[in-house]
């Protein structure tokens, strides 16, 4: 009972102080809510980042294509050779596709295709394999080592330009974990900084509680929960701008951003499992920072 | 019966002043004691060793069979909530009234609400400032504010009271009613007193024991004793 009552009252007092440092709270508020939005932007960056990314892998494929004069049996052999690259290799999976498929399919496509092949006696094209891979990573890699085969007349994948774009991505996600964990620090320091002046205005009341006998938890527990208070009010704005935001940015372009390739992730529950990991981060902050105050600050 | 037991107790501050030297002491329950001295003669060491904002460096300090010397600084609190202490300063709460002020002593202890509201009436009754229970303290005496103080040093019923000068900002008159509060408490409930101070018509005037330090040396302990000027002064 008595551990709740000096709860209860750590809480009671920490309010009124956040209520009576009203335009310091204020400030201490508005920097987190500040560096969460900063933090929100960042994950949901990042996050849309990686499943692009990860979208981007699954479609990266190499095509090859074989000689001319390629027999029946250089295909078995490339194809035992791509066995073995599944089960040891970065070769994920790979389907033959033979040049009378490819004529059947290009018929397909148009009349003057149809046409055209119609009047050739021999079939022009040439039979190919595609390839999915692993990794992206060793793309370049896999295809060097399928054009090793001398009857390989082409393996080619969206050179450059794929990989490229993973790296762009790589340090875009890199560059915001630095941004917000750096936003996170000063975040911490400020409501810790907030905390000191509290501290400092309230020096009478603590030396009182001190002699007539309050307990080291008792004196420090309404601070600890200032932090925590203004951690936590600090991540009210950000989580709204963050839900109504995103569900506004993904509606207003049906869930692709600039081309049909970068497809965002779906706001539910996405965005719920953000606003989450913004209040607890929050709170943390806060703690944090006030626990850093109160060992500092608070000699008792 | 020993409430309070000094042996062999030295206070060197870093610096290296020398506040307490060699102080054997010992005060009984229910005791009225001033302790008195010229300004660094070691009495507000002596007086801060008992609730433990101070500890010595040497020797042993038993307050209520608790060595002080060796408490961990978690556990003192334990100690002062059976301490009660009224200082020169006061150290009143200006935004709190009168009846604030005493319960928050209460309420920094977990105690509870229901519990709070008797002790502090009557705690305020028997400094007689119950009438101004809701009064702010700027808007009191001097004389009434260090009532306040003593209020909130004996809600508790602590079994000692150490005074630090609790007279030091008054005038002569409010003194001794000051001094007659405490000396009403001193009887009414047997709480034993410790009153550090300069005021010599008080101590000449009630005739308790006096304990006179002198360069933090206990140079002179009479009982039923009157302000004592040393020969060295």
């Amino acid at each position: 009972m008595k551990a709740i009552r000096i709860v209860t009252r750590g809480i009671r007092d920490a309010f009124k102080s956040v209520v009576r440092n009203f335009s310091l709270s204020t400030a201490a508020i508005t920097c987190s809510s500040i560096t969460l939005v900063l933090v929100a932007v960042a994950m949901i960056i990042s996050y849309n980042v990686r499943h692009i990314t990860t979208d981007l892998e699954k479609e990266l494929t190499i095509v090859v294509y074989m000689k001319d004069t390629a027999t029946d049996e250089n295909i078995t052999e490339l194809k035992n050779h791509l066995d073995q690259m599944k089960n040891n290799g970065n070769v994920e999976s790979y389907k033959f596709k033979s040049k009378d498929e490819w004529k059947v399919e290009m018929k397909s496509y148009s009349d003057t295709f149809s046409t055209a092949l119609e009047f050739l006696e021999n079939n022009p094209l040439l039979n190919s394999f595609i390839i999915t891979v692993k990794d992206v990573a060793y793309l370049k890699e896999t295809t060097e080592q399928i054009k090793k085969n001398e009857m390989v007349a082409s393996a080619d994948y969206g050179e450059g330009m794929a990989e490229n774009l993973v790296k762009v991505f790589d340090v875009v996600e890199k560059v915001t974990i630095i941004l917000v964990f750096a936003l996170v620090l000063v975040t911490a320091f400020l409501i810790g900084n907030t905390i000191k002046l509290t501290i400092f205005s309230r020096k009478s009341e603590i030396e009182i509680m001190r002699l007539v006998g309050a307990s080291n938890i008792s004196i420090r527990l309404p601070f600890l929960f200032e932090g925590l208070f203004l951690g936590v009010l600090g991540s009210i704005i950000p989580i709204i701008v963050t839900i109504y935001g995103y569900v506004l940015l993904y509606d207003h372009f049906n869930g692709y951003l600039f081309t049909q390739i970068v497809r965002l992730t779906e706001p539910f529950n996405f965005i719920l499992y953000i606003a989450g990991l913004l209040l607890i981060m929050g709170s943390v902050i806060g703690m944090i920072g006030s626990y850093r105050a109160v060992r500092k600050y608070l000699k008792i | 019966m020993k409430l309070i037991e000094v042996q062999n107790c030295y206070k060197v501050y870093n610096n290296g002043v020398t506040a307490i030297a060699d102080l054997n002491l010992v005060i009984e329950k229910g005791e009225f004691v001033f302790a008195i001295g010229a300004s660094g003669s070691g009495k507000s060491t002596l007086i801060k060793m008992l609730y433990r904002e101070e500890k010595p460096t040497n020797g042993k300090v038993y307050v209520g069979g608790i060595n002080v010397a060796k408490l961990r600084n978690s556990k003192v609190f334990k100690l002062r909530r059976k301490l009660g202490i009224v200082f020169q300063d006061f150290k009143l709460l200006p935004k709190l009234t009168v009846y604030e002020n005493v319960a928050f002593a209460l309420e920094s202890i977990g105690m509870h609400t229901k519990d709070i509201r008797p002790k502090v009436v009557k705690a305020l009754e028997r400094v007689g400032l119950k009438d101004k229970m809701r009064s702010f303290p700027n808007q009191l005496s001097g004389g009434e504010q260090q009532r306040v103080c003593i209020a909130r040093a004996i809600v508790n019923e602590p079994k000692l009271l150490i005074c630090d000068e609790p007279t030091g900002n008054l005038d002569p008159d409010i003194s001794k009613e000051i001094v007659n509060i405490l000396d009403k408490i001193n009887k009414e409930s047997e709480t034993t007193i410790i009153m550090a101070t300069h005021d010599r018509e008080i101590v000449n005037k009630m005739k308790k024991r006096v304990i006179l330090l002198e360069n933090g040396v206990l140079a002179a302990d009479e009982k039923k004793g009157s302000y004592i000027v040393h020969e060295s002064n």
